[in-house]
């Protein structure tokens, strides 16, 4: 069973995620290295993602697009910094135009992508760093994650009581 | 989902507006309230260990996000919310993490698939 914690820290603009798989390192590892895989996860199945690059050695760059339910394209790239099979990976992720050009006026988020072997198998912890607090505003809504979640819940229920609102 | 909402502050986005109005706990409190029904200023500020014109001036900063409306009830002031704001918030706040949870999960099922057929 996955475990999963997320962690803003406004600070150093990052945000933790923490997952743990009943497979090893190793295995986990593949998800990541083998394109065929990572293309079964990386996009949500509605706009699933089609790895056309990726070179997984450091300053190796990747590139995909993914395909929305309307045909509609939208473009990513990452450039990888760090390779340490099957320990850790070190990559900047920006948006591409749908041939794959690199968008210069978006700015880009640096992840890094850690193994560790846990009683469960493998602990994954994924700590991506935002180029600005603003970035990680618009992509995390700072500061609301605890405050708000207890709050929305309510309004869900409020939202299921009142159909057609 | 945003176009509803006046733009009377440039170079302040809807969303920045939104999150800066909910990081409040009195004022979720106050949406989640007049999301219920609509209540008057007045009412709202009995509620609140605050001063009528602080409760006033939280529900301007709500209205101003597009959070709730007001609308004049003789002399009063009745506030009522404003769902679709609210549904919107909701849906970008939770996007990063949805985002992961979604990848997440889904690493977990291919994980979960017999070796040769992940392999394959």
């Amino acid at each position: 069973m996955t475990v999963l914690s997320t962690t803003p820290d406004t600070e150093a603009r990052t945000l933790t995620v923490v997952a743990e798989f009943a497979a090893p390192p190793a295995r986990v590892w593949q998800l990541w290295s083998d394109p065929r895989q990572l293309e079964r996860w990386w996009g949500p199945p509605t706009w699933p993602a089609t790895f056309v690059e990726h070179e997984l050695v450091p300053g190796g760059s990747a590139r995909y697009v993914m395909t929305g339910p309307e045909g509609e394209q939208a473009g990513g790239w990452w450039r990888f910094l760090d390779v340490d099979e099957p320990r850790s990976l070190e990559l900047e992720d920006g948006f591409a135009d749908a041939d794959g050009r690199p968008s210069t006026d978006m700015p880009t988020t640096r992840m890094r992508m850690q193994l560790e072997e846990s009683e469960a198998g493998t602990r994954m912890t994924l700590v991506s760093q935002f180029a600005s607090l603003e970035q990680m505003e618009q992509l995390t809504s700072m500061g609301m994650v605890e405050g708000l979640t207890e709050a929305l819940g309510q309004i869900d229920e409020l939202l299921a009581a009142r159909p057609g609102r | 989902m945003y176009n509803h909402m006046v733009v009377d502050q440039p170079g302040r986005s809807d969303e920045d507006r939104v999150f800066a109005a909910l990081a409040d706990a009195t004022r979720r409190d106050i949406v989640l309230r007049v999301l219920q029904h609509a209540e008057t200023v007045s009412a709202l500020a009995s509620r609140y260990a605050m001063s009528f014109a602080a409760v006033q001036k939280h529900v301007a900063v709500l209205e101003r996000a597009g959070l709730v409306s007001k609308e004049r009830r003789g002399r009063e002031q009745l506030v009522s919310g404003r769902i679709e704001t609210v549904r919107a918030a909701a849906r970008s706040l939770q996007l990063y993490e949805e985002i992961w949870r979604g990848r997440i999960g889904r690493m977990e099922e291919i994980l979960a698939e017999p070796p040769g057929e992940a392999d394959a």
